[in-house]
């Protein structure tokens, strides 16, 4: 599925845009605990889905080469998270959506979790 | 050839700037064009051994040594000491303090995803002097 139509999707609001909004996304996790993230997600995630707002969710995409970082239930990262985004070449957006509903409404439209 | 060494310095209770120094890192063995599964296991390694001298240790030094053919990681501090390594091994054994659980950490999952992601593994820990933890990944 593209990045540009999971942003429709969940009716998604792009804070730091990939280079490449029509890049394919196959494979997703969703955690608010970065340890089970880089414990437990699959190797090639695209996508990350997460509520927890710090710093810590970037550093966590950067070192697992995830993509795009989903921030659910509204949650907004501020200045310096976006920036460092940014610098990693990391997607992030936002929506107003629930982690249970955006992980099943990716999930419905064909993205793939962990082993699958 | 003589390794190339960085050397970065870890400071305690820092949740904003942590995990820079494996940023870098990462940074440089990817500019080597190595295999991306090799460089994402030597950062996912540092990563979580920054993070624990950083919640436990106080924080610490990191020296990497980048040879030809691995890279040597060695993270050292000066904290309290890990009193009982075999538990500290145990998935879902913790002792991280509230305020690393509600950056997203300690889940008790840090060392053993260095070990598992480590093609060697050593901790040198005294109580009340400090530990060093050695972490070794082949690039092939």
């Amino acid at each position: 599925m593209k990045l540009n139509a999971c942003a429709q999707l969940l009716d998604a609001q792009v804070l730091v845009p990939a280079d490449n909004m029509s890049m394919e996304i196959r494979v997703a996790c969703g955690a608010d605990l970065m340890s089970d993230v880089m414990a437990f997600a699959c190797s090639s995630n695209e996508m990350m889905l997460t509520g927890l707002i710090n710093p810590q969710a970037i550093r966590t995409a950067e070192m697992m080469d995830v993509k795009v970082v989903v921030f659910v239930r509204g949650k907004l990262p501020d200045q310096s998270m976006l920036d460092l985004a940014k610098d990693r070449s990391i997607c992030v957006m936002t929506t107003q959506l629930p982690m249970f509903t955006a992980c099943g409404l990716l999930y419905g439209a064909g993205i793939m979790g962990k082993g699958e | 050839m003589r390794p190339v060494e960085l050397n970065f310095a870890i400071r305690g209770s820092d949740f904003i700037n942590a995990g820079e120094a494996s940023s870098n890192m990462k940074k440089a063995l990817s500019r080597l064009g190595l295999n991306p599964s090799v460089v994402k296991r030597a950062a996912i390694a540092m990563y979580e051994a920054e993070l624990n001298a950083m919640i436990h240790g106080g924080g610490g030094q990191a020296r990497v040594q980048i040879f030809s053919d691995q890279v040597l990681i060695t993270i050292s501090d000066e904290g309290p000491g890990i009193p009982d390594v075999g538990l500290a091994m145990q998935e879902g054994w913790s002792t991280a303090p509230d305020l690393a659980r509600e950056m997203g950490f300690g889940a008790g999952m840090g060392l053993p995803n260095i070990k598992k992601n480590a093609d060697e593994m050593k901790i040198e820990t005294e109580i009340g002097q400090g530990t060093t933890l050695t972490i070794l990944i082949r690039f092939a």
